[in-house]
């Protein structure tokens, strides 16, 4: 028997070589497709004897019209069934913690711990009405309470809500409250002009416009960030106030924040600080001592939460005491060992959403904290911010990659650019993302305009080893290496994903769009419109 | 900065190993990570270490901490909720757990197709269960939750007409209503018709004067906050069709297997929250909201949220998915599009599908029956108590009901409080937000009250009144 030299197998100049993935590819029909008449997924409580005896045909007592003709043409399928086409879909989507996910800047695409799962779906937690009698929910409102005191120390701001939904949500009920505070001095139709920056999530402009401001967005000089001239030309009376992001979604920390912020208060306008990208400069650097009136974070990213396909976030907003009064109610409150929920807020902007927001979320977030402690926090900054620093310096070293303003450093991410790649090869930027969900890895552009042209955004955070980064640095560098030895294959990508390539034609053509089944069957695939149990495919 | 003390290795940061760091420092020609700073002004530095408590460094130090606070709860599994009004305890089938607690979904964001193709696809059989739980043929990928699908779908009507009036009807949801007067404060004008406090559904008639050539949206709920089932459905489409607004009705998705969906009745935009499909009550995070239009490209073009479309790929057969009119939204456009998207509630909108799917149109219809004849029982039984007065009880009624107190001559908060004495809560006290009903209590009741369970909150109360 000869022995197997692992090493040599394994690696190729020292490294370990290119992983040979292939992601899942199930071929799965869509669930309509999969139904069988008469089959049930589940069974439901029936209306027993006593009941019938006392309320006879309920049916019958609705109003004439009310009463649906035809049952809902829902698929029907046996349990088993439903749990293996939902177990192979999940197969076929890669959730951050299946890959090295550091191809999603800006989202903060953190280890996302299990224990915190655990406690959130505890009956004591998923099984609370909000509307219960607050001594049955103390604990709840004790992990809120806890966790707020928490963001105040990190922020350095005064309260806390956590009612928005999510990151956006957040931005516009800081919107909101701007818009508040200017009303109660009179100043609502006056101060009709919110300023942002373009490196700062568009979510900052469209909130703002949603509220009926005007939006003016600053742009970048050489160093990646505005000059405070460009935004002092930019104030008037005008002005309802600043949105913006620091780090901005380049990674770049505008070192001129505080001077930013006093040209718009001396204008009399308020600043929002965007956190978003606050996982660089946790224990760092906070807002209120860069003089910022509100901020947001982001839970489901700086704080662990995971991040859900989409959802459930959870957004934090913290206020200055001046601004306190207009937060949404309710907040929650302690008197001595007893905690409970303050709606009495005359000024407050009202609700932002149903009830207090996504206590998973917070509750995962504090133990997050709990877990780290300060130094830990600042551990994790100051890893991430390595991490961040040990990639540009790998990226820098691919030919074809640039890195546009401040090449030197950076605080959590970089916007990279594959312009010189592009040029030379005319293979763009989301064409080699999609080579790289060959390998295995997510990848994004970046958010519109690409200011930076043919972007890509990447952010490591504290979660990957060296090895890690080490293994995305080489796909990049093989993605580009492809590009420039053939390139149609890589503009052919992706060749081993769970699907080829789409034909986006479709989804921007009102005539052949189709955003259920029964539009697709009505508008596209009328062949498909005999009943499914006739097609092959899924006997 | 920070004095030398032992080395902080945490298992959630790799690089937290001394060794790891060293190695990454002297890559980068650094000493510490405090040369990536420089740009940071020294007086915006945090001087010392933040002041946080210590940590619980063991996961099982955590765990006990967490859980010991946890134990202070009270959950539904050890009381009996009679309590609704905008968040319900229904029951949960263990596969929607299992696949939202899939890492492979929870841990996702937003991946591109070729990355995320489970999501996309489970995402469009969301939509496409609900397309046929509405009758219509659009529905968005989840909003935050019910209150913002609302605010939204009448900011949709508005910019639709090219109108700035909107007309809410009936009995709405106070802290709905307050959403939706925030949300739609710039440039609308919002008026109420509340329901006529004795007849509980709002006057027709007293619409006709409401609604003008001004009107963008003839809103309405059904069922009701207060659990009335409108049977003028047809009435309310066809007068704001009559004066060119739309009708936007507000429907809860899980009655709709007993119900005639809105669209059937002449909404033109239909919305509502999910969370009563397969959603835990979560002490009110588990809130998911939707929308759905026919398609037509002047209510698509509206949309704020993304819509996933379904698309052919290079191999004939294989389905693909992709964002439908992705220029209409502001992530393409900033302030240019239609309000604005982010992170919302998609693994809500996986978990309601993975529940329709359970479930299936039998299911439906059999929960939607169940629920009529439990909440009539309800009201029956605690009509029977001496002092309580079930409102509007000619009414028909889905899951919620007033129960008026008055001649008790408690308040809801007393009574409350004595049932929770008996480990029962109660229903909602409308008394402060809802004054014409003079002392009320709003009642739920669901597929997960049993017979006994409605007899012993009818005895219990008949015992403390």
């Amino acid at each position: 028997m000869t022995m197997r030299d692992i090493p040599s197998e394994r690696c190729q100049d020292g490294r370990p070589r290119l992983r040979r993935f292939h992601q899942a590819r199930w071929d799965e029909p869509i669930i309509f497709e999969l139904s069988r008449q008469g089959q049930r997924g589940v069974l439901v409580p029936q209306t027993k004897d006593g009941i019938r005896d006392q309320v006879g045909n309920v049916l019958e007592t609705l109003p004439p019209g009310m009463r649906r003709s035809v049952p809902p043409a829902l698929p029907e399928l046996a349990q088993p069934h439903v749990v293996r086409h939902y177990l192979r879909l999940s197969q076929e989507n890669l959730g951050a913690d299946v890959n090295i996910e550091i191809g999603q800047g800006t989202c903060t695409m953190k280890y996302s711990p299990k224990v915190h799962d655990q406690l959130a779906a505890s009956p004591k937690m998923a099984d609370l009405h909000p509307l219960q009698d607050e001594r049955t929910v103390q604990g709840i409102l004790e992990i809120v309470y806890r966790f707020e005191q928490i963001l105040k120390e990190i922020s350095g701001m005064d309260r806390f809500t956590f009612q928005p939904g999510a990151g956006s949500a957040a931005i516009y009920t800081n919107v909101s409250i701007i818009r508040a505070f200017h009303a109660s001095r009179g100043e609502a139709d006056v101060r009709d002009e919110m300023i942002t920056t373009i490196f700062s999530h568009p979510s900052n402009a469209a909130c703002a416009k949603t509220a009926g401001f005007k939006v003016i967005t600053l742009y970048p000089d050489r160093n990646g960030y505005p000059e405070p001239a460009a935004l002092a030309a930019a104030v008037s009376e005008r002005t309802a106030g600043l949105m913006i992001t620091n780090p901005e979604d380049t990674g770049i920390y505008n070192p001129k924040i505080a001077e930013f912020v006093r040209i718009v208060h001396e204008a009399g306008g308020l600043c929002a600080y965007d956190q978003a990208n606050a996982n660089g400069i946790l224990g760092i650097t906070r807002a209120r001592d860069a003089g910022f009136d509100l901020c947001h974070f982001n839970l489901h990213k700086t704080f662990s939460a995971p991040h859900g396909c989409g959802g459930p976030g959870g957004g934090a907003c913290g206020v200055s005491r001046d601004l306190e009064r207009f937060l949404p109610v309710p907040l929650v409150s302690r008197d001595g060992d007893h905690y409970g929920l303050d709606h009495d807020l005359p000024d407050s902007i009202g609700k932002v959403g149903p009830f207090y927001g996504n206590l998973p979320v917070v509750l995962k977030a504090y133990a997050w904290v709990m877990n780290l402690g300060a130094r830990g926090l600042r551990e994790v900054a100051e890893v991430a911010v390595l991490n961040n620093n040990y990639l540009l310096n790998r990226m820098k070293e691919i030919p074809g990659v640039t890195v546009p303003y401040a090449p030197w450093r950076r605080i959590e991410q970089v916007r990279y650019s594959w312009e010189e790649l592009a040029r030379e090869t005319g293979v763009h930027s989301e064409e080699l993302g999609v080579r790289a969900a060959d390998y295995g890895l997510h990848y994004w552009t970046s958010h519109h305009p690409w200011v930076v042209p043919e972007p890509f955004t990447l952010e490591p955070t504290e979660s990957p080893s060296r090895a890690d980064l080490d293994e995305y640095v080489a796909v990049m560098r093989q993605v580009a290496e492809e590009a420039r030895t053939d390139s149609a294959m890589v503009k052919g990508a992706p060749h081993r994903s769970t699907i080829h390539q789409i034909d986006h034609g479709p989804l921007d053509d009102p005539s052949q769009w189709a955003m259920t089944w029964r539009a697709y069957r009505k508008k596209v695939a009328r062949s498909l419109s005999k009943p499914p149990e006739a097609c092959d495919r899924c006997t | 900065m920070t004095q030398r003390r032992q080395p902080f290795v945490h298992p959630y940061i790799p690089n937290s190993v001394p060794q790891a760091k060293e190695e990454i420092l002297a890559e980068l020609n650094a000493e510490s990570a405090d040369e990536f700073y420089e740009d940071i002004p020294q007086d915006l530095r945090v001087v010392n270490e933040l002041n946080l408590p210590e940590p619980l460094l063991s996961e099982h130090a955590l765990r006990h901490h967490i859980d010991g606070l946890l134990a202070k709860n009270q959950s539904a599994s050890e009381l009996l909720v009679f309590r609704g009004a905008g968040c319900y305890h229904h029951f949960v089938p263990a596969v929607c757990d299992e696949v939202n607690r899939r890492s492979e979904f929870l841990t996702a964001y937003a991946g591109e197709p070729y990355d995320d193709h489970g999501r996309f696809q489970a995402l469009f059989e969301y939509t496409s269960m609900m397309g046929e739980l509405l009758n219509m043929d659009v529905v968005n990928v989840p909003t935050y939750d019910g209150f913002q699908a609302a605010a939204t779908a009448l900011r949709m009507a508005a910019r639709i007409t090219d109108r700035h009036q909107l007309v809410l009807c009936g009995t709405i949801n106070p802290a709905k209503l307050s959403k939706i007067q925030d949300y739609c404060r710039p440039g609308l004008e919002v008026v109420l018709l509340p329901s006529d406090p004795i007849a509980g559904i709002p006057d027709l008639a007293q619409l006709e004067s409401l609604v003008t050539d001004q009107t963008a949206a003839v809103y309405l709920e059904n069922p009701g906050f207060l659990g009335i089932i409108e049977g003028r459905g047809p009435e309310f489409a066809a007068l704001a069709h009559r004066h060119g607004a739309l009708c936007v009705v507000a429907a809860d998705p899980i009655s709709l297997g007993v119900l005639t969906p809105p669209a059937d009745y002449g909404a033109d935009i239909v919305c509502g929250d999910i969370q009563p499909l397969g959603i835990h009550m979560q002490y009110g995070g588990g809130h998911a909201g939707y929308i759905a239009t026919r398609d037509e490209e002047r209510f698509v073009m509206e949309y704020p949220s993304r819509l996933f479309g379904i698309a052919p790929t290079a191999v004939e057969g294989e389905y693909g998915f992709g964002d439908v009119a992705y220029e209409r939204t502001s992530f393409a456009v900033r302030e240019q599009g239609r309000e604005w998207v982010g992170t919302a509630a998609a693994l809500w909108g996986i978990t309601a599908g993975v529940y329709l799917a359970l479930m299936g149109p039998s299911g439906m219809v059999e929960l939607g029956e169940t629920i009529l004849s439990r909440t009539r029982y309800a009201m029956g039984q605690l009509e029977k108590t001496s002092g309580l007065r079930v409102r509007y009880r000619e009414q028909p009624h889905f899951r919620e009901f007033v129960v008026n107190v008055d001649a008790t001559g408690s308040t809801v908060a007393e009574i409350n409080d004595r049932l929770l004495e008996r480990g029962i809560v109660g229903g909602h006290d409308l008394s402060a937000s809802l004054p014409a009903l003079g002392r009320s209590m709003l009642i739920c009741v669901t597929e997960v009250h049993r017979q006994e369970d409605i007899d012993l909150l009818a005895h219990t109360l008949a015992e403390v009144l």
